[in-house]
C-alpha cells in the first residue's frame, strides 16, 4: 500500500483488500459451469417445461427444487442491452462492448453476458447472436468469451465430449478486490503528523478529563466531541498481552512467537496494541514498565509504524491490580 | 409480561450436520437444507411463512454480500419480506431476536429465521487481521484479541491454569452426544487437550473453536400458531440485546457492562430471580474455552471470580447435577460463525421441547440461549420455556 504525505492537505493511503474466495457450486450451478467447460450452455427445466438459463437451483415462483438439466442452443436473441465504455478494471473485457440479456433458443429466461462488437451502432434489441468460446476453459462464466452477431463467429461449436459425469465442476474461484481511498479522521490526521515529529498525541475528554490515545475526536462513552490535544510521554506499562504463535498475514518479517500487548501510556486512560521486544517472551508480565523504541530519525513518517516495538524500561512494575484498565479489580462487577 | 408483546413459540428447528467442508452444496443449497428441516419440524410449508429474517457473519469472512438478495428464492421468500441482520459473531442470536420481535409486535404470524456460514470458502482469521494504513499490524485473528482478556480473567480470579482445558474436554465429550456437531473425537483424552500447542498463549489449539460449514433455522409462530402445533413447542419467556464500544476508560473487558445489563433484562423479563437454580440448561457462546467461566459470572450464574469452580466441580457437565452448559458441544465443537448464535438459541428450544436427543437434559423446563460478538461488544439472549409464560 502506498502512502502520501502532502505538505498540505490530508494524509491518505491506498488500501486494497483482496481475497480469492471460492464458491461451492452444488449440483445444478455445477452442471452449468461444467457445461461451459465443454462449450455447452445448460439450463434447468421446470415440470411445465420452462427452462431457466443459467441453470437455477430453485424455482423462484414456488420454492421447489429444479434438478433436470437440459441443453439449450448457443445462439439466441438480445432482449435488452447497454454499452460499456470503458470497461472497469477487473472486467473480463479490455475493449468497449455491449452488455446484454441474451435469451438463448430453448431457454425461457435470458442470461447476462458481453456482446463483442466494434461499436454501439452494431447493437440492437432483437439482434441474433452466437456464443464464442475461450480456447482454455476451466468451468467458469468467462469460459464464454461473449456473443457476436450470428454468422460472424465460428458457427455452432464442435462440442467436446461431455465430462460432467467423470469430473464435474464443484467449485469456482471468485476473487474479490476492494480498493479504498483511506483517509484518516481529522483527529487521526493530527495524531499521525505528530508521529513524524516523534511525538505521541492524545485527546482529552471535556467530560472528565480522560485521555484517549490514539485520539478519535470523540469520547466513546458519551459521544461528546474531543478537540483538546495533549502530548504523552513515550513510556507506560503493559496492561495485558498475548503470546502469539501464529504468523500474521502480511508480517512475514515477524518471527513467532511474538508478544502483542495493550500499552497504557503514562497519563492515558485507554490502551492500544503494540509489539513487545527486547526481552524474553516469558519475562513479559502484566504491569511491566515499557518504553518506545523508535525508527531512526531519517526514517520517521506520519505513521504509528514509527514505533518499532516497546521494550522493558527496567522501572518497577505497576502493581497488577492497578495495571491496564483498572476497572477489572474495581467496581466492575459489584452490581452483577 | 406486557413487555413481551405477543407470545412467541419456536415451532420448528432445522440444522445441517456441521463439518469442515460441505463441498456438495452451494450456499443456497445449504441454507435450504436447514430451512426445510425447520419447516418439517414445524409441520409447515413455504406458504405458511410470512417473512424471513437471515443472518450471516461479516462480509469479509466469506466474501459474500447481500445474502438477502441472492438467497430469497432458495428460502421460498419471493414476494415476502426478507431482512438481513448484522451484528458480528452474535448475529445468529440477534437474528433470532429480530424475527421474534416481528411476532411479538404482531406484524407476522409465522417467521422463518436462519443463520449460516461456509467457512470453507474463505478464511475468517485473514478477515480478522486486515492491515490498516498508518497502523502497526500485529493482531492475528480473534484469539489475538481475546487472549489478553482471558489472561486478565485468570489473573483476577485465581483460577487454576487447566480450567480452560476442562471446558474444552467437557464440550468435546458433549459433542459426541450430538449428531450435528462438527468435532466428534471419541478417543480424545484430557491429556491431549492439555498437551495441544499454544496458539495465542494462554489459548491452546484445543481450546479454540473449529471452522465449520453449516446452517441453522427456526420457525417462530405467534400464540395461535403455538397453541395449534401438534408437537411440543418452546415458548419465549424473555429476550434482550445490548451493545457497547470496545475501548473506553473503565471498561471491564472480562465482564462488559452490556453483558451484565443484557442478562439482567432477559432474566427480569422471564421472571427469573436466581438463574443458577431456575435455569435448567444453558447454551452459552464459548468460542474459546475460558469464556465458559467468564460468562457464567457475567450472566449471574456464578459470583464474580467463582465461575471456574462450577467447571472444576463438574457442575456444567450434562451429568454434573448442576447447570449443564453447552450439551450440544457448543461453539467449541461446531462454529459456522454466522449460525453459531442461532444454534445456541435453537438448542435451548430443543431442550425445553424435550427433543435434544442424546444430549437432552431430563425434564428441562427453562433454557437459556446466548450469543456475543465483536470485541465482546454485542450481546443477544433469550430464555425459553416448556410452558407459556
Amino acid at each position: 500500500m502506498s502512502k502520501e504525505l502532502p505538505a498540505q492537505g490530508r494524509l491518505r493511503a491506498d488500501l486494497v483488500i483482496e481475497y480469492p474466495f471460492t464458491r461451492t457450486t452444488g449440483p445444478v450451478v455445477g452442471a452449468f459451469m461444467t457445461g461451459l467447460r465443454d462449450r455447452r450452455i445448460v439450463g434447468s427445466r421446470r415440470a411445465d417445461g420452462w427452462v431457466f438459463v443459467p441453470a437455477a437451483e430453485v424455482d423462484p415462483d414456488t420454492g421447489n427444487p429444479l434438478s433436470e438439466i437440459v441443453d439449450v442452443a448457443s445462439v439466441g436473441v438480445v432482449e435488452t442491452w447497454t454499452w460499456v465504455d470503458p470497461p472497469r478494471p477487473g472486467s473480463p473485457w479490455d475493449d468497449p462492448h455491449g452488455l446484454a440479456l441474451v435469451r438463448l433458443d430453448g431457454a425461457n429466461t435470458p442470461m447476462l453476458h458481453g456482446v463483442l462488437v466494434d461499436s454501439v451502432a452494431d447493437m440492437a434489441t432483437g439482434m441474433r447472436v452466437e456464443a464464442v468460446w475461450r480456447e482454455e476453459r476451466v468451468g467458469h462464466i468467462t469460459d464464454l468469451l461473449g456473443f457476436v452477431p450470428e454468422g460472424t463467429g465460428t458457427g455452432q461449436p464442435d462440442r467436446t465430449e461431455k465430462s460432467a459425469v467423470a469430473d464435474p465442476v464443484r467449485s469456482i474461484r471468485t476473487p474479490i478486490r476492494l480498493e479504498y481511498d483511506f483517509i484518516p479522521s481529522a483527529a487521526a490526521q493530527e495524531y499521525l503528523r505528530a508521529y513524524a515529529e516523534k511525538r505521541i498525541l492524545g485527546n482529552r475528554s471535556p467530560v472528565d478529563g480522560a485521555v484517549f490515545v490514539p485520539p478519535r475526536g470523540v469520547d466513546p462513552r458519551s459521544g461528546v466531541e474531543t478537540t483538546e490535544m495533549v502530548e504523552l510521554p513515550h513510556a507506560g506499562h503493559i496492561g495485558n498481552f498475548c503470546v502469539t504463535h501464529l504468523p500474521i498475514p502480511g508480517r512475514s518479517d515477524l518471527p513467532t512467537p511474538y508478544v502483542s500487548a495493550w500499552i497504557h501510556l503514562d497519563g492515558a486512560d485507554i490502551g492500544f496494541l503494540g509489539l513487545v521486544s527486547g526481552c524474553e517472551n516469558d519475562e513479559v508480565r502484566i504491569g511491566m514498565r515499557v518504553q518506545a523504541v523508535w525508527k531512526a530519525d531519517e526514517e520517521l513518517g506520519a505513521t504509528a509504524e514509527n514505533i518499532l516495538y516497546w521494550e522493558p524500561s527496567g522501572e518497577p512494575d505497576v502493581p497488577v491490580e492497578q495495571a491496564g484498565n483498572r476497572a477489572w479489580l474495581g467496581e466492575g462487577m459489584s452490581d452483577a | 409480561m406486557g413487555s413481551l408483546g405477543e407470545h412467541t413459540a419456536v415451532l420448528g428447528v432445522g440444522q445441517t450436520k456441521y463439518q469442515s467442508t460441505r463441498g456438495d452444496v452451494s450456499i443456497a443449497g445449504l441454507v435450504r437444507e436447514a430451512a426445510l428441516r425447520a419447516l418439517e419440524d414445524a409441520s409447515c410449508t413455504w406458504a405458511d411463512i410470512d417473512a424471513v429474517v437471515i443472518g450471516k457473519a461479516p462480509d469479509f469472512f466469506e466474501g459474500l454480500m447481500m445474502p438477502e438478495l441472492f438467497l430469497a428464492d432458495a428460502l421460498g421468500c419471493v414476494g415476502k419480506p426478507i431482512l438481513r441482520v448484522h451484528t458480528a459473531g452474535s448475529v445468529g442470536g440477534s437474528t433470532a431476536l429480530v424475527a421474534t420481535s416481528l411476532i411479538q409486535g404482531r406484524i407476522h404470524q409465522r417467521v422463518l429465521t436462519l443463520g449460516f456460514e461456509k467457512q470453507s470458502e474463505s478464511n475468517a482469521t485473514w478477515a480478522l487481521s486486515l492491515p490498516q494504513p498508518f497502523s502497526v499490524s500485529i493482531n492475528a485473528g480473534a484469539g489475538g484479541y481475546f487472549s489478553p482478556i482471558i489472561r486478565r480473567y485468570m489473573a483476577r480470579s485465581g483460577a487454576p491454569d487447566l480450567i480452560g482445558c476442562m471446558v474444552a474436554y467437557k464440550d468435546r465429550r458433549h459433542a459426541l452426544l450430538n449428531p450435528y456437531a462438527h468435532l466428534h473425537q471419541p478417543d480424545l483424552t484430557f491429556d491431549q487437550v492439555v498437551d495441544a500447542p499454544m496458539l495465542w498463549d494462554p489459548i491452546r489449539f484445543s481450546e479454540t473453536c473449529p471452522s465449520s460449514d453449516g446452517a441453522c433455522a427456526m420457525v417462530l409462530g405467534d400464540e395461535t400458531a403455538g397453541d395449534a402445533a401438534g408437537g411440543p413447542v418452546a415458548w419465549v419467556h424473555g429476550t434482550a440485546m445490548r451493545s457497547e464500544a470496545n475501548n473506553f476508560p473503565g471498561r471491564d473487558e472480562v465482564s462488559p457492562q452490556a453483558s451484565r445489563d443484557c442478562a439482567a433484562e432477559v432474566f427480569a423479563k422471564a421472571g427469573i430471580v436466581d438463574p443458577r437454580t431456575e435455569i435448567d440448561v444453558a447454551e452459552i457462546y464459548v468460542p474459546f474455552s475460558w469464556y465458559e467461566p467468564m460468562w457464567l459470572e457475567s450472566l449471574g450464574f456464578a459470583e464474580r471470580d467463582e465461575g471456574w469452580r462450577m467447571v472444576e466441580d463438574g457442575s456444567t457437565g450434562i451429568d454434573g447435577g448442576g447447570l449443564p452448559v453447552n450439551c450440544s458441544g457448543g461453539v467449541l465443537s461446531s462454529n459456522p460463525i454466522g449460525a453459531s448464535g442461532m444454534i445456541r438459541f435453537a438448542e435451548a428450544a430443543l431442550q425445553v421441547r424435550g427433543m435434544a436427543g442424546e444430549h437432552q437434559v431430563d425434564g428441562a423446563q427453562k433454557a437459556f440461549g446466548h450469543a456475543y460478538g465483536g470485541g465482546a461488544q454485542y450481546f443477544a439472549m433469550w430464555v425459553v420455556g416448556a410452558n407459556k409464560p
